[in-house]
């Protein structure tokens, strides 16, 4: 179908799909639901960084022949977490490499005493000497992982750098740093696991990607595919929390479930959750940028260290990620990236929304507002003069195919924001004002889908049926988790075939039922699975047209009666489709050059920020959003999407500090990590341009990290234009605001005395 | 803490309730537990997120906090106890319509949280919407369109009041 054809359905705002049983309080998430002779389960974790277990010793205060007892030697096949290496144990065996790594799981049916019995697990070790940031991993004075410490490298060329600087006019240099960040899903990790000879182990679960855990329970239970069944229950927030860490969890319910014979709950409370599960990864990011005397850039010179922590889980492509975002949207002849992921012994960093991008883009985005300052020039004008457009190359050198909009995108941000009246009033005002205001712009990409090859090797099916009772049922394992997959796919599969929203439904997120469609990340699930079920609905119209004589035109109720008359002649009403690539799409992963996405969303953000020079506060007074991210297939969602993801980032910039104590998170509770209140988030404006992407559904291409992606340089950039202070790091909390501004007073006085 | 269970009475959602618990027992894991009530989340455990809100004696409160005894007599309202005979709540209605729910996990303590704002304040301004949910914490929304789910709420009481003044 032309992707700029009419639609009923597809950019509607239609109802969420299970919208009515979250409002009724009848949606059934993990914690919710009871089984016949369940116990709950618990985790015994290390209380050191780094170090051998020495010895394991039990409480005889405590009744321990009550206590189902796992460690490492019951896992009957592999020990570790399948991901992409398989570094990581499952439970630690002789050797801990991070504070609340997972050692010896407990159940008992009354969950008081399973309390008070892992505190009555005392285990010896034998210390060895952690390491905590990235410069104590490149010292590579110790190698706490692999030959090295370094996770993984990539080194991406274009161009001859070291050939411009020598004539460059100008050369500026900055360095930027992000922190930790915790998802904070208001529903922690949890999970049921049952297990029984014949059926062998099903999992019910708060997950992302079902067949990532049926991947991972494959190998250490050493069982073959049809004996493990993974079911998503409703999930309550994810983020990329739950894309990699449900492997451990699920694994670590089932081997209690097994020695047991019970049903096992796992369910985490807040801080076990926060301080046991993944964050988004700590980085550094240097640039050495050369310019013409013109501001255009001739040469890019990045170099981009990340903190994995202790095991490799995803490091490797959240680092691709954050490589590929480091240019930021603009056009350079010359550009060197180099990129490692540096292990250290604190809890593994894993997928938050926006993987690795987030912390590219606000090194690249403030600094080109250093750039801008350094060489005097305004900063929205700089972008302007560097921006990449229709037929230029990215640093890949994939070319922009596509039409490339950042200069309308750009335009209309100024415009709806009133950039430069509010600026110029600001500077009038500023000078005479205990509270300084400014307005900062980020510019930026995100890559949909999978990076480079990455779709290729998913491999992805996914397609739809047709139920005995009437229903077309979309078949995908692509979870809800309350970015709206549900309505998405439901309004595509309605559409494509021409019935009602009603007359769909969505198959339950079961390995048993749906086939593998990929996981639920990378901004995927609209442009790339929602093709596939585009797709999957055209081929099933087509059959049953040959088949069951359906006509050119019609009703649902013909539509039905044409599946039931299929049904009767030739069984099943099932149309799957595989993933194809879009048409000249090349990718050398050793080179890491050509079409690294097979699109990228565009947006453009401004913040309006007060400093507060009594309390030295920030605070985001307004923002607005204006992106181009395809055909936008549900407004109400998209919207929302867009709001969540800048909450988020505001909460990235100025409020979420993860503080590590000897690599153990020492404020792991929600009343210590604290995220944006209903209070402190300003209004957002969003606006989309839409120019409907060819190969996505309906035109679609990925939203749901696009907007994590800016405020953090944004506002930053806003507290520059507002103080004239120059922060390159996040969190910025108001201690940190008054370090700075306080020292510059102190400097300025000293000026004026 | 008491190491003997002992009987309560409380009304729920308009239904007189009586239950055999220790008095210390959260008044968050008895209606989730002894009632299977389990629309009423736990979040934090900390009275830090609202997922637990219940409204109890007119009082909007984290029944994560709240010792189940003293709820003796008390009269509770959760997220169940909304909608009437099969359809939503005017909230509820405005929430599904504005998008004012996604993952869904805050959604029940929002609500209620919401519910005791319109109570006390049938037209809230937009400093008094944020104020009244701030002790309500959403991951996914950015809260702007909880927001504009409450105005639109509020927006029918008006127009329902309007009704009463023009008979």
């Amino acid at each position: 179908m032309s992707t700029n054809a009419k639609t009923r359905i597809v950019g509607a705002p239609v109802l969420r799909k299970e919208g009515v049983d979250k409002l009724l309080g009848r949606a059934r998430y993990v914690d919710d639901i009871d089984r016949e002779g369940m116990w709950p389960g618990a985790t015994v974790r290390s209380t050191i960084p780094r170090g051998f277990i020495r010895s394991i010793g039990f409480d005889r205060r405590i009744d321990w022949s009550e206590f189902t007892i796992v460690s490492a030697a019951d896992i009957p096949g592999k020990n570790h977490v399948q991901l992409i290496f398989a570094d990581q144990p499952c439970l630690a065996d002789g050797i801990v490499n991070h504070c609340d790594e997972a050692i010896l799981l407990l159940a008992h049916p009354d969950k008081h005493k399973l309390r008070e019995a892992v505190d009555a697990v005392h285990i010896e070790y034998e210390p060895l000497p952690p390491i905590f940031t990235i410069e104590e991993s490149e010292r590579q004075e110790l190698v706490v992982w692999g030959s090295d410490n370094v996770v993984k490298s990539f080194l991406l060329e274009k161009g001859d750098v070291d050939s411009v600087w020598a004539d460059a006019a100008h050369i500026v240099e900055g360095e930027y740093r992000t922190g930790a960040q915790e998802h904070l899903y208001i529903e922690n990790n949890g999970v049921i696991a049952d297990w029984n000879e014949a059926a062998g182990i099903t999992v019910w679960g708060s997950l992302q990607c079902p067949y990532y855990v049926h991947r991972s329970l494959l190998a250490v239970f050493d069982l073959p595919e049809d004996k493990v069944r993974v079911i998503q229950t409703e999930t309550g927030g994810a983020f990329g929390g739950k894309e990699d860490y449900p492997s451990t969890l699920a694994a670590h319910a089932a081997l209690l479930a097994m020695k047991s014979c019970h049903p096992i709950k796992m369910v985490y409370d807040r801080m076990e959750d926060l301080a046991a599960t993944t964050k988004r990864h700590p980085s550094r990011i240097r640039h050495r940028t050369a310019l013409d005397k013109d501001g255009k850039l001739l040469a890019m010179d990045i170099d981009i260290a990340t903190d994995a922590g202790a095991y490799s889980t995803l490091s490797s492509t959240v680092l691709s990620r954050a490589t590929l975002h480091s240019p930021g949207p603009y056009v350079c002849p010359n550009v060197r990236i180099r990129s490692r992921a540096w292990a250290t012994n604190t809890v593994p960093y894993g997928a938050f929304r926006g993987f690795g991008a987030p912390q590219a883009i606000f090194a690249i985005e403030r600094h080109m507002d250093e750039i801008a300052s350094e060489i005097d020039i305004d900063p929205i004008e700089l972008r302007r003069r560097n921006f990449l457009h229709d037929g230029d190359t990215t640093a890949t050198e994939q070319v922009m195919r596509d039409p490339v909009i950042l200069d309308q995108l750009l335009d209309r941000a100024l415009r709806e924001s009133d950039y430069h009246a509010k600026r110029a009033r600001f500077a009038t005002e500023n000078p005479t004002s205990a509270v300084k205001r400014g307005m900062g712009v980020a510019a930026f990409y995100h890559g949909s889908g999978f990076t480079g090859s990455g779709e290729r090797y998913l491999n992805s099916l996914a397609g739809v049926d047709v139920t005995p009772v009437g229903k077309l049922r979309v078949l995908v394992a692509n979870t809800e988790f309350g970015q709206g997959t549900n309505t998405i796919l439901t309004q595509i599969a309605a559409e494509a075939i021409g019935i009602g929203y009603d007359d769909v439904i969505m198959a339950p997120a079961d390995t048993g039922i749906v086939p593998n469609s990929g996981p639920t990340v990378a901004s995927r699930t609209s442009m790339v699975v929602g093709r596939l079920i585009e797709r999957a609905c055209s081929q099933l119209i087509a059959m049953l047209r040959e088949h069951a004589g359906l006509g050119e035109h019609f009703t649902s109720e013909e539509f039905f009666e044409a599946s039931e008359r299929y049904r009767a002649a030739h069984g099943e009403v099932v149309s799957l489709c595989r993933y194809e690539a879009p048409p000249n799409v090349f990718w050398d992963d050793q080179k890491y050059r050509g079409e690294a996405y097979p699109a990228y969303a565009w947006s453009i953000q401004i913040a309006q920020v007060a400093v507060d020079t009594v309390t030295y506060s920030a605070e985001v007074e307004d923002f607005w959003a204006v992106q181009e991210v395809g055909r936008v297939l549900n407004p109400v969602l998209a919207g929302g999407q867009i709001e969540g993801g800048v909450a988020q980032g505001i909460g990235y910039a100025l409020y979420e500090k993860v503080v590590l104590q000897s690599g153990h998170m020492a404020n792991n509770q929600m009343t210590n990590y604290i995220m944006p209140t209903a209070e402190d988030v300003p209004l957002i404006h969003v606006f989309f341009e839409e120019i409907p992407f060819q190969h996505g559904a309906f035109g679609a291409k990925g939203i749901g990290e696009l907007p994590h992606d800016g405020p953090a340089p944004a506002i930053l950039n806003a507290i520059k234009d507002a103080t004239g202070v120059s922060f390159r790091s996040i969190p910025l909390l108001p201690e940190d605001l008054f370090e700075k501004l306080v020292a510059r007073e102190i400097v300025e006085e000293a000026a004026t005395i | 803490m008491s190491r003997s269970q002992c009987m309560l009475r409380f009304t729920v959602n308009g239904q007189d309730r009586a239950v055999r618990v220790f008095p210390m027992k959260r008044l968050l894991d008895v209606l989730r537990e002894d009632l299977r009530l389990t629309g009423t989340k736990e979040g934090c455990g900390e009275g830090e997120c609202g997922s637990c809100s219940i409204r109890m004696n007119g009082a909007l409160v984290n029944s994560c906090l709240v010792p189940v005894l003293q709820a003796e007599g008390a009269d509770i309202q959760t997220v169940e106890g909304l909608a009437t005979s099969g359809s939503l709540h005017p909230l509820q209605q405005a929430f599904l319509q504005c998008g004012g729910a996604q993952c869904g996990i805050c959604t029940p303590g929002m609500l209620m949280a919401a519910t005791q704002l319109l109570s006390i304040n049938p037209h809230p301004t937009m400093a008094e919407i944020r104020e009244g949910l701030a002790g309500n914490l959403c991951r996914c929304t950015g809260f702007i369109r909880i927001f504009d789910s409450v105005i639109a709420a509020a927006a029918r009481n008006q127009s329902s009041d309007q009704a009463v003044h023009a008979r």
